[in-house]
């Protein structure tokens, strides 16, 4: 039987096990939405195509399984670009539809016709323009299996409105055939036992996890590891949550807000174990002065970032997961350091991480810890970025992988509260909390009204400073004082959030938050937004300055 | 210093695009590339000139080898191989110097292969030395236009840019 192409879509999406997607509707993608119309694949409207890549993208770092979103030609696929870029720095598996003008009017500046396809290449792990609906079936085969394999990442498809209204009959491919692409799963032996006796020879190692333990499902091998040798771990951004953090093992984050001890830590070992980590510049800050004394170990499923940052003594290759438990199995018992742990045990005594808790004001530090508490530690957090981010990353205790969801690579300002929307749907069970400051809340609030729509009961923690409050902290630190345009006002959030049909709150005092925390927690059946009014000129500390060392380090 | 790159590619639209953005997205200078099909119609060949130290050249050939399109990157530098570029020079031609322009193109083995009225175009293929050579005893008849196709080279002996790889059988 013959079908149209965006029936063919439909099909091959529910043959993925795709079951959610999160669009925006447009002349050039009618065909697709005709065909969604009569598919059980359930279809969330958001309200500005930004926010649609960036639910995708929350759904799939919640869940582990690939968001897909479309949108249509011209504005509605650029305005895919940021929540690609995104995904792309973060290693997310998302598959992106576009719609596009039909094939005899590519190239003529046709009406909303952009070439999505050029926009996107150096943004995409790979792209398509599908010319013939008979490529359909093996391109959305094929698109499914890049995301989500080796290192995953966006990928996107720009579908002419003439091909998703042919109709040819549906033919099911084949396992993808891509004779340039074959992502390495198992480490080399050979390396495997040469990391081993690296760590058996080692006094002082440290680990230093990031977001591919998560993405590899190597939380398990990741601690089995840690305490087989009592080798303590740190964090990157991106990798909270890899490693229950209330572990006594547990370092914390490294870089430029990171802890104290896990800089000092990083700073004296003698080891680095990198898992599934790229060292950004966020995380080395000054590469030429990062771990001095230290032979490094890097672990990651791209080669391509073994050498690129740092140089690196002994690369392992593969699946975090898989080299993790192979590495395991070759180390023998007896290992276990004791001086080491016991140094970096007393300066985590003497150096926490810590704010001001007698302040008459609220401490934006209190209020994530408070979440902390009111949650039991199980919410989902994600943030935006700035202040809010590296706050919410500091005084929360992740213990559990696919908790921590926030914009590590691209930094992504506006990408919390749809993120929290798009993980709010893949994990209905869950508290999903977005922290979020005054900035960057407002620059995708509209998907409040997607949250309303859908009635779901995620929960907005602003942290409102009434200032771009990271940007006037490095203005004061770094640029004496000089605050260019980093002071902004705010609407009225109770009426706001009351306007989109949500529940706005507001709190002044810090005896206050526990409370409207524990409220909001109460509301099931729509979002809430909770304006807590902070301390304006808090910072975020402990701060390694850009290009400088631990030396320079700002404390508290 | 300049290294040598041969890469397979499938035979794809946009194939060239991704190559040249990526060299340009991460900064790395070309400094000349040939692209055309192989013995086999679905993959195309890239040599690629690059002037990088080893470092930059470890990350091109890897970040090369990320992309999906990207069949297999050999850097060729220091292994045996022949290496050709042709170019085609115009020169001033008057009938007074064409002798002397005539011995040059006599002693590279290269060929005049068309004579205006007051201009000559010489056609010559060889490895960068050859190139750079005859370039140079050329200026003095006033070189008005030149265009190169870039080096294109192949390894000698049984080694192919393919290697073991199943992949292009």
């Amino acid at each position: 039987m013959k079908q149209k192409g965006a029936q063919i879509l439909t099909k091959c999406l529910e043959e993925e096990n795709v079951d959610t997607i999160f669009g925006y509707p447009g002349g050039a993608v009618l065909d697709i939405y005709d065909a969604l119309y009569d598919s059980p694949l359930k279809h969330y409207l958001v309200r500005h195509e930004q926010g649609a890549a960036h639910a995708a993208d929350g759904y799939a770092r919640a869940t582990g399984k690939p968001g897909v979103c479309i949108a249509t030609s011209g504005p509605g696929a650029t305005n895919l670009v940021t929540g690609l870029a995104n995904a792309y720095m973060d290693s997310v598996p998302l598959v992106a539809f576009t719609g596009q003008v039909a094939t005899d009017m590519l190239g003529r500046d046709s009406f909303q016709e952009a070439d999505i396809y050029g926009i996107t290449l150096p943004i995409t792990k790979h792209n398509y323009l599908v010319k013939s609906v008979s490529e359909l079936p093996r391109v959305i085969r094929e698109s499914f299996y890049l995301a989500t394999t080796g290192r995953p990442g966006p990928v996107l498809i720009d579908l002419p409105k003439d091909v998703c209204q042919k109709r040819v009959a549906l033919s099911h491919p084949q396992s993808p055939q891509l004779r340039g692409y074959c992502p390495v799963q198992e480490g080399a032996s050979r390396m495997i036992g040469e990391a081993a006796a690296a760590i058996a020879a080692s006094k002082k190692p440290v680990i230093c996890a990031g977001g591919g333990a998560i993405i590899s499902g190597g939380s398990e091998a990741l601690r089995e590891l840690a305490e087989l040798c009592a080798i303590p771990v740190a964090t990157t951004l991106m990798g909270k949550g890899a490693f229950p953090e209330n572990h006594p093992l547990a370092l914390g984050m490294i870089g430029m807000h990171g802890t104290r001890y896990a800089n000092y830590a990083v700073n004296e070992c003698d080891l680095l174990i990198a898992v599934g980590a790229r060292f950004s510049d966020r995380v080395t800050v000054k590469v030429e002065a990062f771990a001095p004394e230290a032979r490094i170990i890097h672990l990651d499923i791209d080669p391509a970032e073994i050498g690129k940052n740092v140089p690196v003594d002994i690369p392992l290759i593969g699946d975090v997961r898989l080299v993790l438990e192979q590495l395991c199995r070759q180390i023998q018992g007896g290992n276990e350091k004791e001086e080491w742990p016991a140094r970096i045990r007393a300066w985590k005594e003497k150096y926490p991480l810590k704010y001001d808790r007698k302040s008459e004001t609220i401490k934006p530090q209190f209020v994530v810890e408070q979440i902390d508490e009111a949650t039991g530690g199980k919410a989902i957090i994600t943030t935006e970025v700035g202040q809010n981010q590296m706050w919410a990353a500091q005084f929360f205790t992740f213990t559990r992988p696919r908790t921590f969801i926030t914009s590590g690579g691209l930094g992504t300002m506006g990408f919390g509260l749809p993120a929290a929307i798009g993980a709010q749907i893949g994990r209905p069970g869950e508290t999903v909390f977005n922290i979020a400051g005054d900035g960057s809340i407002q620059m995708n609030i509209q998907e409040l009204a997607t949250a309303v729509d859908y009635r779901l009961p995620l929960k907005i923690a602003v942290l409102n400073n009434s200032y771009l409050g990271m940007v006037r902290q490095w203005q004061d630190i770094f640029y004496e004082g000089r605050l260019a345009y980093t002071e902004i006002g705010g609407p009225d959030y109770i009426k706001l959030a009351e306007a989109y049909g949500a529940v706005g709150m507001r709190v002044t005092k810090p005896a206050e938050v526990r409370r409207a925390l524990d409220e909001a927690m109460q509301i099931k059946d729509r979002p809430v937004l909770i304006d807590f009014i902070v301390d304006r000129k808090e910072n975020v500390l402990p701060m390694i300055p850009p290009g400088g060392t631990i030396k320079k380090m700002l404390k508290e | 210093m300049f290294r040598t790159l041969t890469v397979l590619v499938e035979n794809n639209p946009g194939v060239l695009t991704r190559v040249a953005s990526l060299f340009s997205r991460r900064g790395y200078n070309i400094d000349s590339l040939a692209v055309g099909q192989t013995e086999n119609p679905t993959i195309s060949r890239m040599t690629i000139v690059v002037e990088e130290d080893d470092k930059v050249i470890e990350q091109v050939t890897k970040q090369l080898d990320k992309l999906v399109d990207v069949i297999k990157v050999n850097d060729i530098t220091d292994e045996e191989y022949v290496g050709r570029e042709l170019i085609l020079i115009k020169t001033d031609g008057d009938p007074s110097v064409r002798g002397e322009i005539m011995q040059i193109v006599e002693i590279f083995r290269a060929r005049i292969v068309d004579i205006g009225q007051s201009s000559l175009i010489i056609e010559a293929t060889g490895d960068e030395g050859k190139i750079r050579a005859i370039i140079e005893a050329l200026k003095p008849f006033h070189i008005r236009e030149l265009v190169r196709t870039g080096k294109i080279a192949i390894q000698r002996g049984s080694r192919s840019a393919a290697g073991k790889s199943k992949a292009t059988e």
